[in-house]
């Protein structure tokens, strides 16, 4: 796999850092879009039976500081649908179509951090080939986490066996390897029941490593479904233990809602609705749901009023008199900025662009929509400090040389 | 934009009705004008009643799996900006209720029609079948309701291939509108005098039937079917659905004119690209104004995507707040993208939101939102019944009384 790999370093750069300029929307695909997809994705199928050590992918040369991410699991557990779905946007619905995984996928994930996404096929166990070895420090060398998929809807008991041969396997080379066991395919099941399978699950993997000799595995559990927000909650958390010096961005987070009043706020990675960091309030699912689906709301909206050039006069009389001033200087902050009122007990809503990746969403107090001005220059004063943050922490090399940063002044 | 034109005729002559009388009279009056009878019909299966919860019960497309079969006549009243009741006959499509329409029931069931909504399914296996029924659908309809509407949805367009949507839609649609051009000919022949007394006023109002006027007719008795057809692909999976049902709609709104022009010249005023004005609980766009730039917006079907998604973004508070879903979920929005563009959203009048999209710009913005606010008394007699524009105020005592329901007077920005 590394000689593959060595052997795409040269050709494939540009198109994972020249994004759209905005976003792609999430709820409404083209017919067009959806069918050109369709076309790519065999394409690539077919790409990889042809030509199988030479992955095609999108990976750029340099995958040394670029955490990666192994979706590994039993064959139709849904590790590819995960991926589609996450990384994607493809409808949940259309997972139903996707053919088995043959070889390798690799996926790349640019945003305020690179990542990059393997997707194994469930039917090789890289452990134990006879035709083939692999190289295991190309593959666990830079891993960031292993995320292990189990079908909960059918017999996990292989699943978990092998999920235990894995484990062992890694503790010795790479005990670091953070595991992710992602127990999916829950929609459809009672609440009572998941948490049963949960506890299950928990406990065979618990009981065989210790009687490995194996103690204090840092191993985690995500009941997950592509069918609602639980699969992007989970690669949230899954993603967050990979950002160096979470702290500091929380407690800049934390610190903005103390002064603001706000309820919960996220930074979320746009084009994903993954967040990568969020205060230290406890965890709520549904206030996750409804930031992630506003960011959706400005996608779309951005979409249809954003994305198409206005014509020369058009500008030209807005710069003219009264206002005589260019447009850029007419509008107080170049980023996105949103408020939305909730009728309920007038709760707000805000968002506001950080960069091109990165947007922070948050949930108000009560009767703090008056107060907008000011919780604006609050905000503004975070993004800087975000995006200072992330000027740090980008190159690897001084990973380590972010002390001065103290969380900002507020207002 | 020739649909609006046509609807012209109906609502002069209300609102010329209304000023001369007691409020009474004009209540009296009221109950009587602004009802509209509209029909759901088509197979058993086809999806009207999924359309119905979605458009006006907040249901969502996953939802309707819920739906039982639909038993006779579903009848419900619809409250549309606050002047206009669509009376819903949502019929059950099982044969028995078809023939049972046709035959016992058919003077109660096809009189007074406003609009017929006829829903085909797409996927169906036995066409020929689907089209006789529709025949005798439309028969009956022009037997007792010359003037309806017909709106015929070709349904669950999601089944098919992307590729081949439109074709299969266009095949679909010139099938259709022979066989209504065939049904009307033929009541024509049977009753010639009934046919050149009413139909006569309704000729003009051929938006979009009369081009593919076929060639197979056997000789109308006027040159053109005096049935006003329009067609629609749609699929409760997407935004088409909503583009139907806005026309629809469009069609009935009293004072659509006024609404017009006064949208226009708010949107003049504040120097917008774009104005929607949407109903509350439904989203589907009532009116909207462009300017000339706004023009330029290459997403032709804008309207309905923005009905949708603040629709499911409704859905998402509600599932957040625990409030009903036909509550009120969110009264302010504003979004300001740098220097692309901004736009707000609001509650506007009783029964309406209004979107106003418009160039980048702190103090354009911010005069925008305190001229829509200062414009909303223009707007009042959305929620009173159908009344001239300067008799507003009237128009909102009678709102209260017909039974609206406590809000009509309780707009607060008053």
């Amino acid at each position: 796999m590394s000689s593959a790999s060595a052997e795409e370093d040269g050709d494939v750069s540009a198109d994972t850092s020249s994004g759209p300029f905005r976003p792609r929307p999430v709820r409404y695909i083209s017919p067009a879009a959806l069918n050109l997809h369709r076309v790519y994705e065999q394409n690539r199928q077919r790409l990889q039976k042809k030509d199988g050590a030479k992955v095609p992918d999108a990976t750029t040369p340099q995958t040394k500081g670029r955490p990666r991410l192994l979706l590994m699991g039993q064959r139709r557990s849904g590790k590819s649908s995960i991926s589609s779905v996450v990384f994607h946007k493809l409808p949940p619905t259309e997972t139903l179509f996707l053919e088995s995984t043959a070889r390798i996928q690799k996926d790349s994930l640019s945003s305020f951090m690179e990542f990059q996404v393997w997707d194994f096929p469930g039917q090789i166990d890289i452990f134990d080939n006879p035709n083939f070895t692999f190289d295991m420090d190309a593959i666990f060398g830079e891993i960031g986490a292993l995320i292990w998929v189990i079908d909960a809807q059918d017999d996990y008991l292989e699943a978990v066996a092998r999920l235990n041969a894995t484990i062992l396997h890694l503790h010795r080379s790479y005990p670091h390897i953070n595991i992710e066991v992602f127990i999916h395919k829950v929609d459809g099941l009672s609440d009572d029941y998941r948490l049963d399978i949960q506890r299950d699950v928990t406990i065979r993997i618990q009981d065989e490593l210790s009687d490995q000799g194996v103690e204090n595995a840092p191993v985690n559990f995500h009941l997950t479904s592509i069918y609602n927000h639980s699969i992007f909650e989970a690669f949230s958390k899954v993603i967050q233990k990979l950002i160096p010096r979470l702290g500091q961005l929380e407690a800049m987070l934390t610190n903005l809602c103390r002064t603001c009043r706000f309820e919960k706020a996220y930074l979320f990675d746009v084009n994903t609705k993954i967040y990568i960091a969020t205060d230290n309030t406890p965890e709520d699912m549904a206030s996750y749901e409804i930031c992630s689906d506003y960011v959706d709301v400005i996608i779309d909206f951005t979409e249809v009023y954003g994305s198409w050039p206005r014509s020369e006069q058009w500008r030209e009389r807005l710069e003219g008199e009264p206002w005589a001033q260019p447009l850029d200087d007419q509008v107080a902050c170049e980023w996105a900025e949103s408020g939305m009122v909730l009728a309920e007990a007038r709760r707000p809503i805000m968002l506001r662009e950080v960069d091109r990746f990165l947007a922070l969403v948050a949930i108000m107090k009560e009767g703090s929509y008056e107060k907008m001005p000011q919780i604006n220059m609050n905000v503004d004063v975070v993004v800087k400090g975000l995006t200072e943050f992330f000027e740090i922490t980008k190159p690897k090399e001084i990973v380590g040389g972010a002390p001065g940063l103290a969380s900002p002044g507020l207002a | 934009m020739s649909e609006y034109d046509t609807n012209m005729g109906a609502s002069p002559a209300t609102a010329a009705g209304g000023d001369p009388m007691s409020a009474s009279a004009a209540h009296a009056q009221l109950k009587k004008v602004k009802k509209q009878k509209v029909l759901l019909m088509g197979k058993s299966g086809s999806g009207k009643s999924s359309m119905r919860s979605i458009i006006f019960s907040n249901y969502l497309a996953r939802d309707t799996r819920r739906l039982g079969a639909t038993i006779d006549i579903d009848l419900s009243h619809v409250k549309f900006l606050g002047n206009l009741t669509l009376n819903l006959w949502d019929c059950g499509g099982q044969e028995a209720f078809m023939e049972n329409y046709l035959s016992q029931q058919r003077a109660h069931v096809f009189s007074n029609v406003g609009v017929l909504i006829y829903v085909f399914d797409i996927e169906s296996r036995d066409v020929e079948r689907d089209l006789a029924t529709y025949v005798n659908i439309i028969s009956a309809l022009v037997q007792y309701s010359r003037e309806a509407k017909v709106f015929v949805l070709i349904h669950k367009m999601d089944l098919i291939q992307p590729m081949t949507r439109e074709d299969v839609f266009d095949q679909r649609a010139t099938l259709v509108r022979r066989k209504t051009a065939e049904a009307v000919a033929i009541m024509h022949k049977q009753k010639p005098e009934q046919g050149a007394s009413s139909g006569s006023n309704n000729q003009a109002l051929q938006p979009s039937s009369s081009p593919t006027q076929p060639t197979s007719t056997p000789t109308p008795t006027t040159s053109e079917p005096p049935i006003n057809l329009q067609l629609f692909a749609t699929s409760i999976w997407d935004q088409s659905l909503y583009k139907a049902w806005a026309s629809i709609i469009h069609d009935l709104v009293p004072n659509l004119s006024v609404i017009e022009t006064q949208l226009a010249s708010l949107g003049l005023a504040i120097d917008a690209d774009e104005i929607l004005l949407f109903e509350r609980t439904s989203f589907l766009v009532v009116s909207r104004w462009t300017s000339r730039e706004g023009e330029r917006n290459p997403y032709g079907d804008r309207f309905e995507r923005m009905s949708n998604i603040l629709k499911s973004w409704k859905h998402t508070c509600s599932k957040y707040t625990g409030t009903p879903r036909n509550a009120e979920q969110f009264s302010d929005f504003e979004y300001k993208m740098g220097a692309t563009f901004s736009m707000f959203a609001t509650k506007f009048t009783t029964n309406t939101y209004i979107l106003v999209c418009m160039p980048p710009g702190e103090a354009r913005f911010n005069s925008a939102k305190l001229n829509v606010a200062a414009a909303r008394s223009w707007f009042k007699f959305l929620d009173g019944p159908v009344v001239p524009t300067q008799q507003a105020g009237g128009a909102r005592g009678m709102g209260a009384s017909s039974g609206y329901g406590g809000d009509g007077v309780g707009a607060p920005e008053s």
